[in-house]
């Protein structure tokens, strides 16, 4: 009866392994959020070549975009993420602490602090820039429509959020004068959607708003997407930075069996190849001497600061501003 | 328990019943109720007192309840035309009715945006000649329950008044009723009933509506914010506790409403005399 049993996964694997090459082929799934979705379409396609090249293997990578909150939710709840790329790394922390998947010290573990590749903050305006957008301080004056996601669903929204705070500490001197800034900024949201790319499509297909505060790789994107002419970026002299990290989710990896896999999908990002993709898509890729000069020239200088200089690390930041009862929730109680 | 019936059968099929309403409807409920235990009393009364939750419950509410009213009228006449006129086109009109059931509510939603907003269609007909904005505000929320909850309205009352004789207007026409003292005493009496039910059951679905209200409301918090917009909200900050209290002060709401409006219906029918 035993030995029965403990053979019928071996019969399985058996007839599996006679139906057909496409059923064993191993495939490790990355879980991102909303705008990485063009960057892995083509990365996903090297990677394979360059695994296939490697060992002879041919094996599938399966993506999974959406908010950065709901697909950390997801994962916790038990979507099989063999790789995190997310939005920020407070939602890896909380698939670490919350499901204790991969060790609380994951961020150590490779290059940059995990961050292969980073963006930043901009303003996407209408052609002309009729509104005369400079700066964060022109999206509190009056007549101004702002569009922005809400921040207790969208990872991107957050640090729009967090970038707007930081420029009115910096330029009015204390938290109230800050809060008070940032509170007329959301006086001019006149929708909140719930990610990123639902704030392109209000922007863009329904026409709503003067200025639409995004990722600039998102920016980028939907100039390309709507062709030049009907839309410009607007780089603030002060921005956040803005730091995307990924992981190998380890207890997934070794249900799986694809650790090796996992773990070389996260390195070749690192490589020049995955850094050239990286910044080809409108990251600012971690080592830019790996990139064509041309995509380089895309990304103006601007003075960027982190979460952890202005905010002392995401776990406070999230606590203060975007708990139940934080200032984001202050801001909006009449 | 007994059986009144000459039809065999009574056992399997209320055991059926009883399993498939503990297996779909019972356990999910009561997983819900044992996940809101976990907070002490004090704790799920903070969390309804607070004015955010409060107010989307208003919108909640607030919204279903209309799009379900306008929806029983305009559901009332469309049935009405569909039955007792025949016009050419009636079976393509017959069979748009039911497209809201088919179609992703999500569809719907973002259909409904792109034509309310200050930029779409109607959305700017309206905006220019009347200043009155939808798309992004609480009207939008109704306009997309009332999409919703149409063909509920217009499908309860159909059969009825499919059996609703004409002959009974033609005596109360012969016994010297006016037209509207025979819409008003005779054919609304026992129309009114349906009319509950579908109203119910548009406002039902209307309150737990979340695809189609994301994309047309604006989600500004106090003003257009959906309840289950702030479940949701929840979620994603791990409050899974504070999420299902909201879930379920919503089902009881619901529950005690539509409670109210079945002895309604009740009362109605005794009224007209079909009890």
């Amino acid at each position: 009866m035993k030995i029965t049993k403990s053979l019928k996964p071996l019969f399985f694997a058996l007839i599996l392994s006679l139906s057909g090459t496409a059923l064993a082929e191993r495939t490790i799934l990355n879980v991102s959020y909303d705008p990485t979705r063009e960057l892995y379409q083509d990365f996903n396609k090297q990677f394979i070549k360059y695994w296939k090249n490697k060992t002879g293997e041919e094996v599938g990578v399966q993506q999974s975009h959406g908010g950065a909150g709901k697909q950390t939710r997801a994962v916790i709840d038990g979507l099989e993420a063999d790789v995190v790329t997310l939005a920020l790394s407070y939602d890896i922390d909380q698939i670490a602490e919350r499901a204790g998947l991969l060790p609380k010290d994951w961020q150590s573990r490779l290059p940059n602090n995990s961050l292969p590749y980073t963006s930043t903050i901009v303003f996407l305006v209408r052609q002309g820039n009729p509104k005369g957008i400079k700066d964060w301080d022109d999206l509190a004056k009056e007549g101004v429509s702002v569009i922005t996601p809400n921040p207790k669903t969208s990872g991107g929204a957050r640090y729009n959020y967090l970038a707007a705070w930081a420029f009115g500490e910096k330029k009015f001197g204390s938290k109230d004068a800050a809060k008070d800034f940032v509170k007329k900024v959301y006086k001019n949201v006149p929708v909140l959607d719930s990610g990123a790319r639902g704030s392109t499509t209000t922007f863009i297909q329904r026409g709503m708003g003067d200025v639409l505060i995004t990722w600039e790789n998102e920016a980028f994107l939907a100039l390309k997407e709507q062709g030049a002419g009907k839309y410009e970026i607007v780089v603030p002299p002060t921005s956040i930075l803005a730091e995307t990290p990924v992981a190998v989710v380890d207890k997934i990896v070794k249900k799986n069996g694809t650790q090796d896999l996992a773990e070389a999908y996260l390195q070749y990002l690192y490589s020049p190849v995955g850094q050239k993709l990286a910044a080809k898509h409108y990251y600012r890729p971690y080592q830019p001497e790996h990139a064509d000069t041309e995509d380089l020239k895309r990304f103006p200088k601007l003075e960027l600061f982190t979460v952890k200089d202005k905010f002392g690390g995401w776990p406070q930041a999230q606590k203060e501003h975007f708990d139940d009862g934080g200032t984001f929730d202050q801001i909006y109680t009449p | 328990m007994s059986q009144s019936n000459i039809m065999p059968g009574f056992r399997p099929a209320i055991g059926l019943t009883l399993v498939y309403l503990a297996l779909v409807v019972l356990i999910p409920l009561s997983a819900m109720l044992l996940k809101s235990m976990q907070l002490s009393l004090d704790e799920y009364w903070a969390i309804l007192s607070n004015r955010r939750v409060q107010d989307s419950f208003s919108v909640s509410f607030g919204a279903a309840l209309i799009a379900a009213a306008v929806a029983a009228v305009f559901g009332f006449i469309i049935a009405w035309s569909l039955v007792r006129y025949t016009f050419p086109g009636k079976r393509l009109v017959d069979a748009l009715i039911d497209l809201p059931f088919a179609l992703p509510t999500a569809v719907a939603g973002i259909v409904l945006a792109t034509i309310y907003e200050p930029q779409g269609w109607i959305g700017k007909l309206l905006m220019d000649n009347f200043g009155i904005q939808i798309a992004y505000t609480p009207k939008g929320i109704v306009v997309a329950l009332i999409f919703i909850g149409l063909p509920f309205v217009v499908r309860t009352i159909e059969p009825v008044l499919q059996e609703l004789d004409t002959a009974t207007e033609e005596a109360a026409a012969s016994l010297g009723a006016t037209r509207l003292q025979a819409f008003v005493k005779v054919i609304l009496p026992n129309i009114l009933p349906a009319t509950i039910t579908g109203f119910a059951l548009a406002f039902a679905r209307g309150v737990g509506e979340y695809g189609s209200v994301i994309f047309i409301a604006g989600n500004m918090p106090y003003i257009s914010e959906i309840v289950p917009l702030l479940i949701i909200t929840k979620l994603e900050q791990y409050e899974y506790a504070g999420a299902t209290a909201i879930g379920m002060t919503m089902l009881i709401l619901s529950f005690l409403l539509l409670l109210l409006i079945n002895g309604l219906q009740w009362w109605v029918r005794r009224r007209s005399g079909q009890l």
